[in-house]
C-alpha cells in the first residue's frame, strides 16, 4: 500500500513540478524585456528535456569515455591498457565472434520471415491478414525474460527413460536420438544458434509490420504490368516489389541490428554466457558486477560505442535529408 | 521521414479495392489454387510461432507431478488424463511476485508519464519556435537515439549512489526518463511537424502566447502521438530487465522480470510454477497489446530507429 502511494506521489510530484517549473519559468520569462524574453523563451520549452538528456545520457557517455582509460577502480591512468588486454584476451575474442554471429543471423533471418509472412498475409483476406498479423506480432509485446522462459520450456532436458516434456527433445528422441542438453552443446555454436531463434521469434512480427505497410504501398498496376509482360509471381516480387520496398527493408534492417548490439536479457537469462555464449553486452555486465573492473567495462561499452557510431552518423545524415525534403 | 515510416496503423486498414479487384480478374481455379498453397503455408508459420506459448501456456495449469509425468500436448490431447489446476498461479503471486507486480506498477506508471510532457514542450520548441542552437540541439537528438543506454550506467550508478538512490525506484524513474527523451522528443516532433501550419500562424495573429499554444492547441491536437508513445515507453519500461537490474536490484522492490528471473534460478525445473510465474509477467503487456493494437504499432512503426 505504501508503496503505491509512493507511485501516486511521484506521479502527481513528478508532474506537478515540471508544471509549476515550466509556469514559474515562462511567468519569469515573460516578464523579462522582450528582448531577452524571446531569447529565452524557447529554452522555457527545450530546456528540461536537453537537461533530462545531458545528465542521464551525454555527461555519462562522456565520462565512460574518460573511465575507460582508468583502471578497476578508477583511481589511475592507465592509458589504453584496459582496449589492448580486451583485445588480448582469447575469451573476449570469442565475445565478439559470437556477437557477429548474432548480427549476421538475427536481422537477415528477422527481416526474411517478416517479408515472407507479410507477402503471404497480403494474400489473405482482410480478416485473415489481420488475425495471423496479431497472432504473429503477438511475441514482441512481452519481455525477453518471458521469451526466454517460454523457449526454456522448448529446450527442456529430462534424462532419457523419462517422458521427454520440452518439445525440441520430444522430437529428437522421437527421431532416435539421445536426449540433448541443448544450451550446453556448443558445438558449431548449436546453443547460441538456439538463443538467436528467440529473438528472431520475436522480431518478426515487427520486420513484418512495417514489410507489410510498404508492401501495401506499392501501386498495385506497376506488378500488374509486369504480369503482363509475362513474370511470374516470383518475378515480380524480386524485379517489381522489392525495389520498390527497399528503403524499408533497409531501415527494418537497421533497427533490428542496432537491437542485436545491445542483446543483453536473452544470453543472461539462458546460459548466463556459459558455455561459450557470451556476447558484448553481457560481458560488460559480468566486467562491471562480478569483477568489479569499471576501467575494463568502460573499455567494452566505448567499443560498443565506436561500433554505433557509423549508424549514428548515418541516421543523421538521412535526417538531413529528409529535413532538405520538407 | 520517408513515406514508409510515417507512423501508420497497417493491421486496421484492409486491403485496397483496387488490388482486391485485380485479384479477381485471375483465372478462378488458379487464384483459388494459390489460395490454397498460400493458405497452407500461413497456417504452418503461425502454428510455429504460437507453439511454444500455447506450451507453456498448458503447463501453467497442470500440477507439479503431471508436468513431470507426461508431455503438455499430450495432456493437450487426452485432458481427462491431467488434473486442471490454476494453483501455481496462487502459489507464485504469494511467493513475490505479487508484491513484484506492483513495483513494477509504481516503476511503470510514472515513467510512462513524466518523460511525456517534458518531450512534448520540447517537441514544440523545435517545431514551431525558430532559435539559434535549435538545429544543433535537435541533430543531436537524432544521433542518441541509437546509442546504447549501456554507455551511461558506470557514471550513473555513481551518481545515484552519491545521492543515495540505488535500489530506490526514483533511480529508475529517472534512468527511463532520461533514456527514453530522444526517442519521445523526436516521435512527437515528427508528429508536430505533420500539424497544419495555418492553425498556429492564425493563433499568433489572434495575440496568443506559445504557452497559450502549446495548451490550448498543440496538446490536445497531439493526442494521437502522445498516447503511441505512451504505450510504447510503457511496454519498454515493464519488459527491462537490465536498467532494473542495475538499478533497482533483487529484493523488496525488484521488478516482475527480476522476479520471473530468480524464478528461473531457484526452481530450474518446477516448470507447474515458472509457467505461471512467466505468464503472470506478460500478462499485462498482453492485455495493453490486445487492446490498443493501433496505437501500439503505431507507437513501433514510429519509434523503428530506437537505440
Amino acid at each position: 500500500m505504501l508503496k503505491i502511494l509512493n507511485g501516486i506521489l511521484a506521479i502527481l510530484g513528478g508532474v506537478g513540478a515540471s508544471l509549476a517549473l515550466f509556469w514559474l519559468m515562462n511567468f519569469a520569462v515573460e516578464r523579462l524585456p522582450s528582448k531577452w524574453s524571446e531569447r529565452l523563451k524557447p529554452w522555457v520549452f527545450a530546456g528540461p528535456a536537453v537537461l533530462f538528456i545531458t545528465i542521464f545520457l551525454v555527461y555519462p557517455a562522456v565520462r565512460t569515455i574518460v573511465i575507460s582509460f582508468f583502471d578497476k577502480r578508477g583511481e589511475n591512468f592507465i592509458g589504453i591498457d584496459n582496449y589492448t588486454s580486451l583485445f588480448g584476451d582469447s575469451a573476449f575474442h570469442n565475445t565478439i565472434l559470437n556477437t557477429l554471429l548474432w548480427l549476421l543471423i538475427v536481422p537477415a533471418f528477422a527481416v526474411a520471415t517478416g517479408l515472407l509472412v507479410a507477402v503471404l498475409a497480403d494474400r489473405l483476406g482482410p480478416k485473415a491478414e489481420k488475425g495471423t498479423k496479431s497472432l504473429i506480432f503477438l511475441p514482441m509485446a512481452i519481455s525477453m525474460v518471458g521469451a526466454s522462459t517460454i523457449f526454456r520450456f522448448v529446450y527442456e532436458w529430462r534424462p532419457a527413460g523419462d517422458p521427454q516434456i520440452g518439445l525440441l527433445n520430444a522430437v529428437w528422441t522421437a527421431l532416435g536420438g539421445e536426449p540433448q542438453v541443448w544450451l550446453q552443446q556448443s558445438t558449431g555454436r548449436l546453443n547460441s544458434l538456439l538463443l538467436m531463434v528467440i529473438l528472431i521469434w520475436m522480431q518478426t512480427g515487427y520486420c513484418m509490420v512495417l514489410l507489410s505497410s510498404a508492401i501495401k504501398g506499392v501501386p498495385e498496376d506497376t506488378v500488374e504490368a509486369a504480369r503482363m509482360d509475362g513474370a511470374n509471381e516470383v518475378q515480380a516480387f524480386f524485379r517489381i516489389v522489392v525495389p520498390q520496398i527497399w528503403a524499408t527493408v533497409v531501415t527494418v534492417f537497421i533497427t533490428v541490428f542496432i537491437g542485436v548490439m545491445k542483446i543483453f536479457d536473452i544470453v543472461y537469462v539462458m546460459t548466463g554466457g556459459n558455455f561459450n555464449t557470451n556476447v558484448v553486452a553481457l560481458a560488460f555486465f559480468k566486467e562491471l558486477f562480478e569483477f568489479s573492473n569499471d576501467g575494463r567495462s568502460a573499455a567494452i561499452v566505448v567499443i560498443l560505442l565506436i561500433a554505433v557510431t557509423p549508424v549514428m552518423y548515418y541516421q543523421v545524415r538521412r535526417f538531413k535529408a529528409e529535413e532538405a525534403m520538407r | 521521414m520517408s513515406q514508409t515510416q510515417r507512423p501508420v496503423d497497417t493491421p486496421a486498414r484492409t486491403a485496397p479495392p483496387a488490388s482486391a479487384k485485380q485479384k479477381k480478374q485471375k483465372p478462378p481455379e488458379e487464384a483459388s489454387r494459390a489460395n490454397w498453397v498460400v493458405r497452407v503455408a500461413i497456417a504452418l508459420v503461425v502454428i510455429s510461432f504460437m507453439i511454444p506459448t500455447m506450451g507453456l501456456l498448458v503447463t501453467s495449469f497442470r500440477s507439479r507431478e503431471d508436468v513431470i509425468a507426461s508431455s503438455w500436448w499430450s495432456a493437450l490431447f487426452n485432458p481427462g488424463t491431467t488434473s486442471w489446476t490454476a494453483s501455481g498461479y496462487g502459489e507464485v503471486l504469494s511467493n513475490g511476485m505479487g508484491n513484484a507486480f506492483i513495483n513494477s506498477l509504481v516503476v511503470t506508471v510514472p515513467a510512462t508519464i513524466i518523460p511525456i510532457l517534458i518531450a512534448a514542450m520540447a517537441a514544440y520548441a523545435f517545431t514551431f519556435i525558430q532559435f539559434p542552437g535549435r538545429d544543433f540541439a535537435f541533430v543531436g537528438i537524432v544521433a542518441l537515439l541509437v546509442i546504447p543506454g549501456q554507455v551511461a550506467f558506470i557514471p550513473l550508478l555513481q551518481l545515484f549512489g552519491n545521492f543515495g538512490l540505488v535500489g530506490n525506484f526514483a533511480a529508475v524513474w529517472l534512468a527511463h526518463t532520461g533514456f527514453g527523451m530522444p526517442l519521445a522528443v523526436y516521435l512527437l516532433r515528427t508528429y508536430m511537424g505533420t500539424l497544419p501550419n495555418a492553425v498556429i500562424e492564425s493563433a499568433k495573429i489572434d495575440g496568443a502566447s506559445h504557452y497559450q499554444t502549446f495548451w490550448k492547441l498543440i496538446l490536445p491536437m497531439s493526442f494521437p502521438a502522445l498516447a503511441s508513445f505512451a504505450i510504447f515507453q510503457f511496454l519498454w519500461v515493464w519488459n527491462d530487465l537490465l536498467i532494473a537490474l542495475i538499478f533497482l536490484g533483487a529484493g523488496p522492490n525488484e521488478v516482475v522480470t527480476l522476479n520471473l528471473n530468480s524464478l528461473l534460478g531457484t526452481f530450474a525445473s518446477r516448470w507447474d510454477l515458472l509457467a505461471p510465474g512467466a505468464f503472470i509477467t506478460m500478462a499485462l503487456p498482453l492485455t495493453v497489446f490486445f487492446a490498443l493494437q493501433r496505437f501500439f504499432v503505431r507507437g513501433m512503426t514510429a519509434g523503428s530507429v530506437k537505440g
